[in-house]
């Protein structure tokens, strides 16, 4: 993360996503329709709204992990640490080693709970043991999963569960020190305690990374974020800080999908 | 009514079923009846020593290994061949190409599958031998070198069709993980999806090993009739499977000792393809549940 000088002027607020005039489109589909937004550091940030809103769309943004579907491209700026992520000097690979991205559904790869845990370390050419072997460990640590698997390091990933699945997954994302985590969803494919164990870990890791959460879940948007933004066919609707999105949306619509009228 | 037609029908579909197995089980009890009697003759500890096969000579001599060397340099070769082309081809048609190409490039790459193996094996001999002649002056005019180059060409589309599959079953959201964390395509394939795919692969590379050590007509033409224990691929050598065409259609009398060696040749043949066979099967079953 580069620092930014502190100016007098306001605009140099120093803000770790910047998001300007933002479009996506999807062939002829627009997906998001002129997004401003700012996320500071060291905050959670949730997004929410109904399905096809848009808002996986964005968070796949950051890591310009959409890149790979056909016919998808922006319109307008997405800054990170300062930098123009869709301008052509910046390389991909390197902008996901800072922006680092857990998915879905836990996604191990097929190879035992150390190497899930150095992959990141090892495709980035590291090859001192000592330094991966403290790193992993660090790691699951920091996803309070160490004590479960310590004795079991080389054991296939696809002998945990659901949910310890999903804290490897978050491990191995944290294991090359990211500045950003992004989160799609990360909760919705678990149980009820092993969700309550990840929103744990959330709230620990906003002191050390800068996070921004697809959720589904409103009460988890309510539990674990600062800011919270509200996405509608494509619009974002409303932002704000958590508490005031959830006890007086300014927007008769954040309202509605809140209070469960619809979404 | 309804129901009766339906009694026929499933009847008849079992009746078809039934024939395959029985048609097997057939092959099986010949070909063992033929060689006990074969193996009442010939000890069968200098069948699998004996260096020499000279059945058809006056002085007789029944080693398999001259066979099986040959068999078995012909498809080192087509492996050799087939095994890095058809991968990198179901590489390249997976995870590199857009979509259009790889609508083009498949049904081609089937084709060359649907090429008549004679075709193959005189295309060896007149235009590949010929042609490595002009690099390697001291080749001789049947090889196990050109005949298991165009072999290897004629499998390439088992490997990387069935290659292709295996690739095509890794979950997207293991690609996603792996892009996530940084990687390039490279390490993507390499690092993540080739091993995932791994069992899948190596079902591919048995079932084209399988083929090869079957395939008869292109080694029959290209190969040679020359059964030597050698794994000089330059030379005249002689297949299991060409040297069971030589006898079939020369003058052996039928019921001789030397008219049984076919079906000694052939029962080894059987049991090394229906390994090869099995053990892919067992793989693929396994592998299938992977990612259940």
């Amino acid at each position: 993360m580069k620092e930014n000088k502190k100016d007098n002027t306001e605009s140099e607020i120093p803000y770790l996503i910047t998001v300007q005039n933002l479009n996506a489109f999807y062939s002829d589909f627009q997906a998001l329709k002129n997004i401003n937004l700012n996320i500071k550091p060291f905050t959670v940030m949730a997004f929410i709204g109904p399905s096809g809103c848009g808002k996986s769309t964005l968070i796949r943004i950051f890591n310009r992990m959409n890149d790979y579907i056909d016919g998808f491209r922006i319109e307008g700026n997405v800054i990170i640490s300062g930098e123009d992520i869709y301008s052509k000097t910046v390389h991909t690979e390197n902008l996901r080693k800072q922006v680092g991205m857990v998915f879905q559904k836990p996604n191990p790869f097929p190879k035992s709970i150390f190497d899930n845990v150095a992959y990141g370390l090892k495709i980035q050419g590291i090859k001192d043991k000592k330094f991966i072997e403290e790193r992993v460990e660090k790691s699951l640590k920091q996803v309070v999963l160490w004590d479960e698997v310590k004795d079991n390091l080389k054991k296939n990933a696809y002998g945990l569960s659901g949910g310890q699945q999903q804290r490897l997954c978050i491990a191995r994302t944290l294991a090359v020190e990211p500045s950003i985590v992004l989160m799609d969803e990360p909760t919705s494919a678990l149980d009820p305690i092993s969700t309550a164990k990840i929103e744990d870990l959330i709230f620990e890791l906003k002191n050390k990374y800068t996070i921004v959460i697809v959720t589904h879940n409103m009460q988890q948007a309510a539990r674990i974020s600062d800011q919270t933004a509200f996405f509608y066919l494509g619009e974002m609707i409303e932002v704000g800080k958590t508490q005031q999105i959830f006890t007086n949306p300014k927007q008769k619509r954040t309202e509605n999908y809140i209070s469960g009228h619809f979404g | 009514m309804i129901k009766t037609q339906e009694r026929i029908i499933e009847k008849l579909l079992l009746i078809s079923a039934l024939f395959t197995i029985l048609t097997t089980v057939l092959i099986i009890i010949v070909l063992s009846y033929e060689a006990v009697i074969f193996f009442s003759d010939v000890s069968i500890i200098d069948f699998f020593t004996d260096t020499q096969w000279t059945p058809l000579f006056d002085e007789k001599h029944f080693g398999i290994l001259p066979l099986l060397t040959g068999t078995l340099m012909t498809t080192l070769v087509a492996m050799s061949i087939a095994l890095p082309v058809g991968l990198s081809i179901a590489i390249y048609l997976n995870e590199y190409s857009n979509k259009r190409f790889r609508a083009i490039v498949k049904p081609a790459l089937e084709l060359l599958a649907a090429v008549p193996t004679v075709i193959y094996g005189f295309f060896a001999l007149v235009i590949v031998t010929p042609f490595l002649q002009m690099f390697i002056p001291n080749l001789a005019g049947f090889s196990s070198l050109s005949a298991g180059i165009v072999m290897g060409i004629m499998i390439i589309p088992y490997v990387s069709s069935l290659s292709e599959d295996a690739l095509f079953a890794v979950p997207k959201s293991l690609r996603e993980a792996a892009y996530g964390m940084g990687s390039t395509r490279f390490q993507t394939v390499f690092k993540v999806t080739l091993p995932a795919a791994s069992s899948g692969v190596i079902v591919a590379v048995i079932l084209a090993i399988s083929r090869a050590i079957g395939e008869t007509m292109i080694v029959a033409i290209a190969a040679g009739q020359q059964p030597r224990l050698t794994l000089n691929p330059l030379v005249p050598i002689e297949t299991i499977t060409a040297y069971i065409v030589q006898v079939s259609l020369g003058d052996v009398p039928h019921n001789s000792l030397e008219y049984r060696t076919i079906f000694a040749a052939g029962i080894t043949l059987f049991v090394f393809t229906f390994i090869l066979n099995n053990i892919s099967f067992w793989l693929r079953k396994k592998y299938r549940e992977k990612y259940d």
